[in-house]
């Protein structure tokens, strides 16, 4: 049977539809295509019609197809084709911000291909081939570190295959190495021309060179230039492949009923009311709920909701955001674990002439990408595979192995675009590409192998069922003496701690979690006694890293006190923070370029309404690069207001894409003003109470400021611009809402009304 | 049975298909038109937005029973007007997609928008456009993007 099919046939034609014709076809554009679709339940595999070639998915720039013959791989990270085609193989998820771009500009500028021959993959898991520099030997995406990790590595990579290229037409004219030029993909020397194709397999016999020469940077003609980013065509027709979007032949869904409270179990399972729905193929008991697989999404998905399961509560947690947070202002007012201790900050504080004294509070926040979590999974005897947008490769595939029972070599991870993530599918528990392993561990117990099956998370799963940024209480003490100098520095933090059970636990200290204290243990300004200490309670509510991680809020407190500091100190907020930060030349660098830039001192234009305007600042560093931001609102009678404009300056080290940088200033000052203005988790009964883009409100267009971005030139070596863009704008906001009103806001989401 | 066209193709649905099947689900594990992303299934973030007879709809909110005889629907995989290609040029000339998961959305939404008005002001690209959302943030660009197109239009 067909039930719904597809035709190029005119409407009402009075041609009887073929039936049963040929129908294999992953397009539309064939003279006469003929589609099938299985709607019903039955038995057999009937959705493999249509099959995505993983290994063009996560491929970019989409070039002609490679003509046969040996391609020449001197590295881990390039291949050239006979048809001169250069793919570069990216070791770090394409999620936004720019590594497929990035990464395969360092290797064009080294072997001065151009950069319309230029392909891009995605690298497979392979620890010893494609860590992560700043991270040891494991494979993963995170901190910002795509480009400062692989600066010098894929520039080798590209100047190692030139230099075997040069050797290979110097062999070829009988002429020496340094006559030969190459430029824009051209191998030449006087007249003499050839393309790296032709090249290709004479250079493979050369030997790889151990230190290729780099270019002098005056000599790039792409780092620092502009590159178009080499997905946006594919992003802009619909033709990039993510997770969600993968098919492989036979391939199911599988929709999950997760715990209404964390850590709640199965007691009982009713399926009854599955009987008849269409699709069903299986039911599998997860850890963390009930999957129901089937033939299409809305099967899974209308058997999902049909299931009726009694929860085992015993086990689950059982608190709400306002008992989390008594617990937290209880545990504020005992010491916690030392981070960092300069001086004597009590005693300073004691007899300090004026003192502040102020308290913050943070929700959870969720991630909320815009492709809520899946992964495909196929598991086989001896084998797994598993398509995902991955960003914790080495952690992904021991996790997954563990659970099949498999060597993490036996698990092969293909890698495909994200459609953002902002640290959620760098997951220390590996927790969607686990539940996903229950599934196809459930149904091999079942008695079926082999099949693949896409585990899609509906955007209530997403929202619900984890992980979130954590919620975090900060009291803040600070005084200054009788001339308005800071004198003392008192900063306590308690929040769970994301590292805590994962992977990267051994990163804890003496008991400190350093991501929950970065931006505040590290503070940059010269305050002699200054004390920062901890606590991380443990609490049952599932946390990781989002996007700039511990200054998320460690930005916040520390930039709106500092500001607040100098407001006491009768000061402007610039100028103060630049009495601070003499010995921070990378923080000046971004204060002094906005304060100019955005006009700070300036009169503001006033508002046509009658709302009142101002500015505020706030300057932070984190992942090594340093950004400023200076806002203006405007506040409304009703204590509505308005973010109307931000001018941004980053310090990035030099700026391989300059308009990448850009983009992800924007971005991240668009991502952290939607938690500025609006995130909030609430945990009510061990559950979420949010569940979709209506109660979980995110920034949209209309409410985006206008953004203007400056880069500080540097020769420096590149640091990350991922994450760094997010923390300043909160407290950028909070500070030109204090300006604009004396009212100072220490909670998040910022309500003036509230 | 009910038939409507998909991107000029005609589409015939059986009576076994459960007429609560939304359009986005047909598009995309049906017909294999996976440009239309899901993102939300409430109508609330733009994701899985075609064009129903010109008109921007929100495909996870469409449910088959409600697709007239006939319909016309464009999904980003058919949208090949002037306004559309204009359009396209466009995001690709300002890099406007950082994660891409959100764009097909916002061209559909932005098509029709610019098919009605070529020269639209900002409040008009708020109004168009606010119902599609960009966790990446890329509105500054998709606004400067939008005007682009109309420009290059005439």
């Amino acid at each position: 049977m067909n039930p719904i099919r597809m035709s190029r046939r005119p409407f009402m034609s009075t041609s009887p539809t073929a039936p049963g014709s040929a129908e294999s076809t992953a397009g539309i554009q064939g003279r006469r295509v003929f589609l099938k679709v299985m709607a019903a339940a039955a038995g057999g595999l009937t959705l493999g019609i249509f099959s995505v070639d993983p290994a063009r998915a996560a491929t970019a720039k989409s070039g002609k197809t490679a003509a046969s013959g040996p391609e020449f791989a001197p590295n881990a990270f390039l291949r050239i084709a006979p048809d001169s085609s250069v793919t570069v193989i990216v070791k770090h998820l394409e999620m936004g911000q720019g590594t497929y771009t990035g990464l395969p500009t360092l290797v064009a500028e080294e072997l001065d291909a151009a950069w319309s021959q230029v392909k891009v993959e995605g690298a497979p898991a392979d620890a010893k081939l494609y860590n992560n520099l700043q991270w040891g030997t494991m494979q993963g995406t995170g901190g910002s570190s795509s480009m400062a990790n692989s600066f010098e590595q894929y520039r080798q990579a590209g100047a190692a295959a030139r230099a075997m290229l040069v050797a290979a037409a110097a062999t070829r004219w009988k002429v020496p190495a340094d006559a030969i030029t190459v430029k824009r993909g051209v191998v030449s020397q006087g007249d003499r021309k050839a393309s790296f194709g032709e090249l290709a397999a004479a250079a493979a016999k050369e030997p790889v060179p151990a230190s290729p020469k780099l270019k002098d940077p005056k000599d790039f003609v792409y780092i620092g230039k502009h590159v178009p980013r080499s997905d946006s065509k594919a992003k802009s027709t619909g033709t990039a492949i993510y997770t969600q979007d993968v098919k492989l032949p036979g391939m199911l869904t599988a929709v999950v009923a997760h715990p209404p409270r964390f850590g709640a179990g199965v007691k009982n399972i009713d399926a009854g009311g599955l009987k008849g729905l269409p699709g069903i193929r299986f039911v599998v008991e997860v850890p963390n709920g009930v999957a129901v697989v089937a033939n299409s999404f809305w099967d899974a998905k209308r058997g999902r909701d049909a299931l009726k399961i009694e929860w085992d509560e015993t086990t689950g947690f059982k608190y709400s955001s306002s008992d989390i947070l008594a617990d937290y202002k209880r545990l504020a007012t005992t010491p916690g674990k030392v981070a960092r201790n300069d001086g004597d900050a009590a005693g300073a504080l004691a007899g300090a002439a004026h003192k502040l004294d102020a308290a913050y509070e943070f929700p959870y926040l969720a991630h909320a990408a815009m492709e809520p979590m899946n992964c495909v999974i196929r598991f086989d005897a001896g084998r797994a595979e598993v398509w995902n947008g991955e960003q914790y490769q080495t952690v992904d595939q021991a996790a997954v192995a563990k659970s099949l029972g498999l060597e993490p070599a036996q698990v092969t991870l293909h890698q495909l675009y994200a459609g953002g993530s902002f640290g959620r599918r760098a997951n220390p528990h590996s927790d969607y590409l686990l539940e996903a392993a229950a599934i196809v561990k459930g149904m091999a117990a079942q008695g079926k192998r082999g099949i693949p099956v896409k585990l899609v998370w509906t955007r209530e799963d997403d929202m619900q069922a984890g992980y979130f940024r954590p919620a975090y209480y900060h009291r803040l003490q600070a005084g200054l003496d009788a001339g308005g100098n800071v004198v003392a520095w008192q900063h306590r933090i308690v929040g769970q701690s994301i590292l805590d059970g994962g992977p990267m636990a051994d990163m804890i200290k003496n008991g400190i979690d350093p991501t929950s204290v970065e931006g505040a243990a590290n503070l940059p300004y010269a305050i002699g006694n200054l004390h920062v200490d901890l606590h991380s309670p443990q609490v049952g509510v599932p946390v990781q890293g989002w996007r700039s991680v511990g200054s998320t809020h460690t930005a916040f407190s520390t930039e709106t006190l500092i500001d607040e500091l100098a407001v006491a100190a009768g000061k402007d907020p610039v100028a103060f923070r630049k009495a601070l930060l003499a010995s921070q030349p990378k923080h000046l660098s971004v204060l002094e370029l906005v304060a100019d830039k955005a006009g700070w001192g300036q009169p503001l234009a006033p508002s046509r309404n009658g709302a009142k305007r101002a500015r505020g600042i706030a300057v932070h560093e984190s992942f090594d690069t340093a950004v400023a931001q200076v806002v203006e609102v405007s506040v409304n009678a009703d204590k509505s207001f308005t973010v109307d404009r931000v001018v941004c300056a980053v310090n990035c080290g030099l700026a391989v894409n300059p308009d990448v940088v850009r983009a992800q200033m924007e971005g991240g000052i668009g991502y952290g003003l939607s938690a500025a203005l609006f995130g909030e988790i609430t945990i009510k009964d061990g559950g979420v109470a949010q569940s979709n883009f209506n109660d979980y409100r995110v920034l949209r267009i209309n409410e985006m400021p206008a953004i203007v971005v400056h880069i500080v030139p540097s020769a420096a070596a590149p640091t990350g611009v991922g994450e760094p863009g997010v923390p300043p704008i909160a407290p950028a906001v909070a500070n030109a809402l204090a300006a604009a009103t004396g009212r100072r806001l220490r909670k998040l989401p910022l309500h003036l009304s509230a | 049975m009910p038939i409507f066209f998909v991107n000029k193709v005609r589409i015939d649905i059986a009576a076994s298909v459960p007429g609560d099947t939304p359009l986005l689900w047909i598009l995309r594990d049906s017909l294999n038109l996976t440009g239309t992303k899901y993102g939300c299934g409430k109508a609330l973030c733009g994701t899985c937005t075609v064009l129903v007879e010109g008109q921007p709809a929100r495909s996870c909110q469409v449910p088959l029973s409600s697709i007239k005889l006939g319909t016309d629907i464009t999904t980003i995989e058919g949208l090949k007007t002037r306004e559309a290609l204009a359009l396209q040029a466009a995001w690709e000339k300002l890099d406007v997609p950082q994660c891409g998961y959100c764009q097909s959305g916002q061209l559909m939404s932005a098509a029709a928008l610019l098919t009605r008005n070529r020269h639209p002001s900002d409040a008009d690209i708020d109004d168009a456009m606010a119902g599609n959302i960009c966790r990446c943030a890329t509105y500054a660009r998709i606004r400067a993007a939008i005007k682009d197109a109309g420009r290059s239009l005439g």
